[in-house]
């Protein structure tokens, strides 16, 4: 049993002092998101047809290098901002919670970091 | 995780019929939530017939007169009887809105009532507010100043700044909004809720106050503001019309502006 006021209960341990960056971080990915998707989705139909070496050259152009290192950045960072929002929301036990906001914080880095990594390997000819 | 399903003694069961009305021309059915805490037993629903013309037009005066003629056990809280002290809130046909302002005729049907959703229940339709409260009190609802008062007058307010509180100071904390929003319900121990977000921002805009920086400072925080994922239950259940999402979209701006 624990004897609290309802003021104390609810100041609980203060404010984090955070999140702003956060919301404005989801919303800003999610604008970059969409440009670069679309680009994406219209370059897959043009080259959709293309073989390994047209491919690989389209890849290596700095340009293309930049913008798809870009869309893989933004949106894994923008899902470990989106699914860090619906753990919180659900998941109640300080166990659970911390433990999947963890694996799920260090999944979209490694997700993160390989695509980067197979995009600069393509990128800087060592396929 | 959430939970979807009612513990097994909060259950609603079917209860008991009253007020069998003959020769009514507006006979008119309410099925009411009741609990009493002292019998031990699950809620349940009675059903209550009464003819609408022995009573007045809003729900309210209908509840009014089913504990006056026909079940004194009937408990329920109101005041004002014309939606200025929000004591009457209470989820009519699936809305939360006040009693005293709803129709009766309003509703087709069988008028359904429910305690405020996701509140502690005290009694009948009695929620527990006092966390609610506690996080009204959480946010200093008071002018807070830093300069001393004028000493020959009182701190002047510009029309257009006074403006600024038009649509928030209407609130009259009836806890119909935070008690419809879903992040209020799973988060509501941190979540600070609509109602209480929107009294946030009523004293963030007022020109008067001074203490804007620590304001915003107590309120940036990934629960007791940033639950709010802009769903807008607050908006449309709201039964004074206001629009507390408006005022979190708005803090948030806040938010932004002050690191940019």
């Amino acid at each position: 049993m624990k004897l609290q006021s309802d003021l104390s209960r609810v100041l609980g341990l203060g404010s984090a002092r955070s999140g702003a960056h956060h919301w404005l971080h989801q919303r800003l990915t999610a604008i970059a998101i969409l440009p670069l998707s679309l680009w994406f989705v219209t370059a897959l139909l043009t080259h959709m047809h293309d073989d390994v070496v047209d491919l690989t050259n389209w890849i290596r152009s700095p340009f293309v290098t930049v913008l798809l290192v870009s869309l893989i950045a933004a949106m894994f960072y923008h899902a470990k901002l989106g699914l860090q929002v619906v753990i919180e929301d659900y998941f109640h036990s300080d166990v659970a919670k911390v433990a999947l906001l963890i694996t799920m914080k260090l999944g979209c880095a490694f997700g993160a970091l390989l695509g980067i990594v197979s995009v600069l390997k393509i990128s800087f000819g060592m396929t | 995780m959430a939970e979807f399903k009612l513990p097994a003694n909060s259950r609603i069961t079917e209860g008991k019929t009253y007020g069998q009305v003959s020769g009514a021309k507006r006979a008119k059915t309410f099925q009411i939530y009741r609990w009493d805490p002292d019998s031990g037993e699950n809620p349940r629903t009675d059903t209550y017939v009464i003819d609408l013309d022995k009573c007045g037009p809003m729900v309210l005066d209908a509840i009014l007169y089913i504990k006056n003629e026909i079940d004194p056990t009937l408990t329920f809280r109101r005041s004002c009887r014309e939606g200025i002290c929000g004591s009457c809130a209470m989820n009519i046909d699936g809305t939360n809105t006040l009693a005293c302002t709803k129709a009766t005729t309003s509703v087709n049907g069988t008028v359904k009532i429910y305690p405020l959703p996701h509140m502690p229940v005290l009694k009948d339709l009695v929620p527990d507010l006092s966390h609610f409260y506690a996080q009204y009190a959480s946010i200093k609802p008071w002018l807070q100043t830093k300069s001393p008062a004028p000493p020959d007058k009182e701190r002047l307010q510009s029309v257009e700044d006074r403006e600024k509180i038009d649509g928030l100071y209407e609130c009259i904390l009836c806890a119909c909004c935070s008690t419809s929003c879903p992040s209020y319900w799973w988060n509501g121990e941190r979540y600070l809720g609509p109602a209480v977000l929107l009294q946030a921002y009523r004293w963030l805009v007022d020109s008067r106050d001074e203490a804007t920086g620590e304001r915003l400072d107590e309120l940036e925080d990934p629960f007791r503001l940033y639950r709010c994922h802009t769903i807008m239950n607050c908006a449309k259940t709201c039964p004074k019309g206001l629009n507390p999402a408006k005022a979190i979209s708005e803090i948030k701006k806040m938010m932004v502006q002050r690191t940019l």
